[in-house]
């Protein structure tokens, strides 16, 4: 059969494409509004102008990308029932409850978004300030309990399984998910990184350009307070996830290192060197411990080998940000700031795609991952895919409109971009 | 009526449903609008309907989104049959939100040139149309009784469940719906301007009319879609009868209040009317979700989902409601 035809395969990409779509607008909306907030409660604290543009600015481009984020969001969730039914005839009263907290989050976040984005002459500074909050915590929270049913999937509690059925359904059981806490620091932590990172990027190159140096600073430190300890903790984050899969789902970590054979004193592979040892010890903190290979799996039980190549670039650039971090922490205690360093603003502009590129790739290390299955263990995905007709034709014009959209949310923003890039910024309503 | 807590939840559904048509619903009116702005107030009349939806059409629109996770946590399998029958007019539905927002937000910041913008608008425009037409035949096939499901969970339908008479009429009365309810709250925006007020009111008033007669073209459809659901909804007697002649009364009263320029009133006779109409079409579906195959009480998530689920949504409202109300007089009033 081939890639066309089969439905369960077309209805995967659909989700992939639609997922990778939202997850930049969805990331951009939970670390957006925390640069806003820093922003203005710089301005009510100091009086500063600067910092009330930079929130300005920062929020009208934040507009656009949070109604994108909307709409991309509710494709989501009609497409969980167009593409994969048979999944949420079964999973919908386990991860239903987490879903409908995240439909509050975002009822809150979204409400407080418009208070925030066209409400600056309607309400008190104070009262501004806290809508902005409010959005930095609803947003989060939305990424908290969204993370949720992904971790269910990967790692499900809180049912019992029988005649392909889920049964003794327990919903706050499913909660207790051993995959819960490190995917949802690591996701967090990774749309602050990847967004803050692309921020930082565009203000250092407008400092590179001479471009209203004052304004572009003030942007560039707060954009790297907030990526910078993100890039720091998530090495960290990303060791416990690696050791929580070595223990719930050995196939993933199999893939990942593309360990053939089951063996103890496993080896790490990092390019041409091999760490007798090394994966043992990483993954079970014992470099006696077994760690099984690909050979342990049937092949139908295996994930696609395109997780490996997704998990060094994660891993790679996981690793240079955090080195990047933490020069510049070391710059930062002997008081040298980034723009002081022409070397400094090139790196910054050089790195700010590679958190979203992290971000994307890492999504792939989880959810290719876990293929075959749909829930861990339980529901394969393709038995779960949609019986309906026309798959093709709609992934090809959902792909079309994306690609249009995307190309347009550039454009808009180049043109936001460039008009900052003029030192006279006009003041008033975003 | 045997109520239990799938009939809690499908209430609390149906509730957030209503709302949507209101608040949500009305955005999308104000897009027909916007697509349909003539006469010499051309610019000011799709100014006043941006500045009217800018600040609240996403928050609105989370009333949609709320309904489908209440449908598939609750209803887990009637989402399922319904994301596969309703496949096509459900993409299409997507299609439009996509592209509805998109246009507007790219109109609204675009910075573009001007043929930019018209060709942003005429996309948010041409959505906001077609949109709440493929969701009212969705609707519409929920009710016709033509998606059956098999003890084995096997989904058969035809094209004729979305695409026939009287879901392509439902279709069309959803549309008209948003638009009447949208006109009638331009009306209070256009506060300051007399004669872009007129346009709205003559818009309302139309709309309305038309709203009518097609609610009688929906009665005379569904007869021969499904007999049993078109005989709850429009019989003589008992329940059907009240909810009739209330929305009947209510319509007329709302109509006369836009026709005496009593806009406030007329836009909560407007809200009544529509929520009735919503009220009447959850009470005709009763007891099935999707008829005639899958029962409400039947198709229901266990009691732990549907126990937890209400108990979120009580929770939650403390945190929405205040919100809510804090947006809507931040922004609507005077």
């Amino acid at each position: 059969m081939d890639a066309f035809s089969d439905p369960a395969l077309i209805a995967r990409a659909q989700m992939a494409l639609s997922l990778s779509f939202h997850i930049v607008f969805a990331s951009v909306g939970i670390a957006m509004p925390v640069l806003m907030v820093i922003a203005e409660a710089r301005w009510l604290r100091t009086g500063d102008k600067t910092d009330l543009d930079l929130a300005h600015r920062w929020a009208k481009g934040t507009a656009v990308l949070f109604a994108i984020g909307a709409v991309s969001g509710t494709v989501l969730s009609f497409e969980l029932g167009l593409l994969f039914p048979g999944f949420m005839r079964l999973a919908g009263p386990i991860i239903g409850f987490p879903f409908s907290l995240e439909g509050f989050a975002f009822f809150i976040e979204a409400i407080f978004l418009g208070i925030y984005l066209y409400g600056w002459n309607r309400i008190t500074p104070k009262q501004h300030l806290f809508s902005g909050i409010m959005v930095a915590l609803s947003g989060l929270a939305s990424a908290v309990f969204v993370t949720f049913v992904n971790a269910w999937m990967n790692a499900p509690r809180g049912f019992t399984f029988a005649d392909g059925k889920l049964l003794n359904i327990d919903p706050l059981g499913a909660f207790q998910t051993p995959f819960a806490f490190h995917e949802i620091v690591h996701g967090s932590l990774a749309a602050y990184a990847a967004t803050g990172l692309a921020v930082a990027g565009i203000h250092a190159w407008a400092l590179l350009l001479g471009r209203a140096p004052h304004f572009h600073q003030r942007a560039l430190s707060i954009a790297l307070w907030v990526a910078l300890p993100a890039c720091l903790l998530q090495p960290l984050v990303g060791h416990l996830a690696g050791q929580r899969i070595a223990e719930h789902q050995p196939a993933k970590l199999a893939a990942l290192e593309q360990l053939q054979h089951t063996q103890t004193r496993a080896p790490l592979t990092v390019g041409p060197f091999e760490i007798p040892g090394a994966l043992s010890v990483m993954a079970f903190n014992d470099p006696d411990a077994r760690v099984q290979g690909l050979d342990a799996f049937a092949p139908a039980d295996r994930p696609p080998s395109l997780v490996r190549p997704a998990f060094l670039i994660m891993v790679s650039i996981g690793t240079l940000l955090a080195l990047f971090a933490a020069g510049m922490a070391w710059r930062h205690f002997r008081r040298r700031p980034p723009w002081g360093d022409r070397r400094i603003l090139w790196a910054t502009v050089l790195m700010s795609p590679l958190g979203f590129v992290a971000l994307q790739t890492g999504w792939i290390v989880t959810e290719v991952g876990r293929q075959p299955w749909v829930v861990y263990g339980v529901l394969r995905t393709a038995d779960m895919a949609t019986p309906s007709p026309g798959l093709g034709i709609r992934l090809g014009i959902f792909a079309l409109i994306y690609l249009v959209l995307a190309a347009t949310v550039v454009a808009v923003l180049r043109r936001h971009i460039r008009a900052t890039f003029t030192p006279n910024l006009p003041e008033g309503r975003a | 009526m045997n109520l239990g807590w799938a009939e809690l939840v499908a209430g609390i559904a149906l509730l957030a449903l209503a709302i949507y048509a209101v608040t949500g619903g009305a955005d999308f009116g104000a897009g027909i609008w916007d697509r349909l702005a003539a006469g010499p107030r051309k610019q000011d009349q799709r100014d006043v309907i941006e500045k009217a939806i800018a600040p609240i059409w996403e928050t609105n629109h989370v009333w949609l989104i709320f309904v489908v996770v209440l449908l598939f946590s609750a209803f887990p399998n009637a989402f399922a049959t319904i994301g596969i029958a309703l496949y096509a007019p459900l993409s299409l539905v997507l299609l439009g939100i996509v592209l509805r927002g998109a246009g507007f937000v790219f109109r609204q910041y675009g910075h573009g040139s001007v043929a930019d913008r018209q060709r942003w608008g005429r996309t948010f425009g041409g959505a906001s149309v077609l949109t709440p037409f493929f969701l009212g035949t969705a609707l519409a096939a929920i009710s016709s009784g033509s998606i059956r499901v098999d003890a084995a969970d096997r989904v058969r339908t035809s094209v004729s469940a979305w695409l026939g008479w009287f879901p392509v009429t439902v279709g069309v009365f959803v549309m008209t719906a948003f638009g009447f309810v949208a006109a009638v709250y331009l009306c209070i925006e256009a506060n300051d301007k007399p004669e872009l007020q007129d346009d709205f009111r003559r818009r309302a008033l139309v709309s309305g009319l038309v709203l009518g007669a097609l609610s009688f073209a929906v009665r005379f459809t569904a007869e021969f879609a499904n007999p049993v659901f078109a005989r709850r909804l429009f019989g003589w007697q008992g329940t059907a009868l009240m909810l009739q002649t209330g929305v009947a009364a209510v319509a007329l009263a709302t109509l006369f209040a836009v026709f005496r320029r009593r806009y406030r009133i007329a836009r909560g006779l407007a809200v009544l009317q529509v929520v009735t109409i919503v009220a009447g079409w959850g009470y005709a579906q009763y007891p099935y979700v999707i008829a005639p195959d899958l029962l409400l009480a039947t198709t229901a998530a266990p009691v732990a989902t549907l126990r937890l689920i209400a108990l979120g949504v009580g929770v939650g409202a403390i945190l929405l409601i205040p919100s809510l109300i804090w947006m809507f007089r931040v922004f609507k009033t005077p």
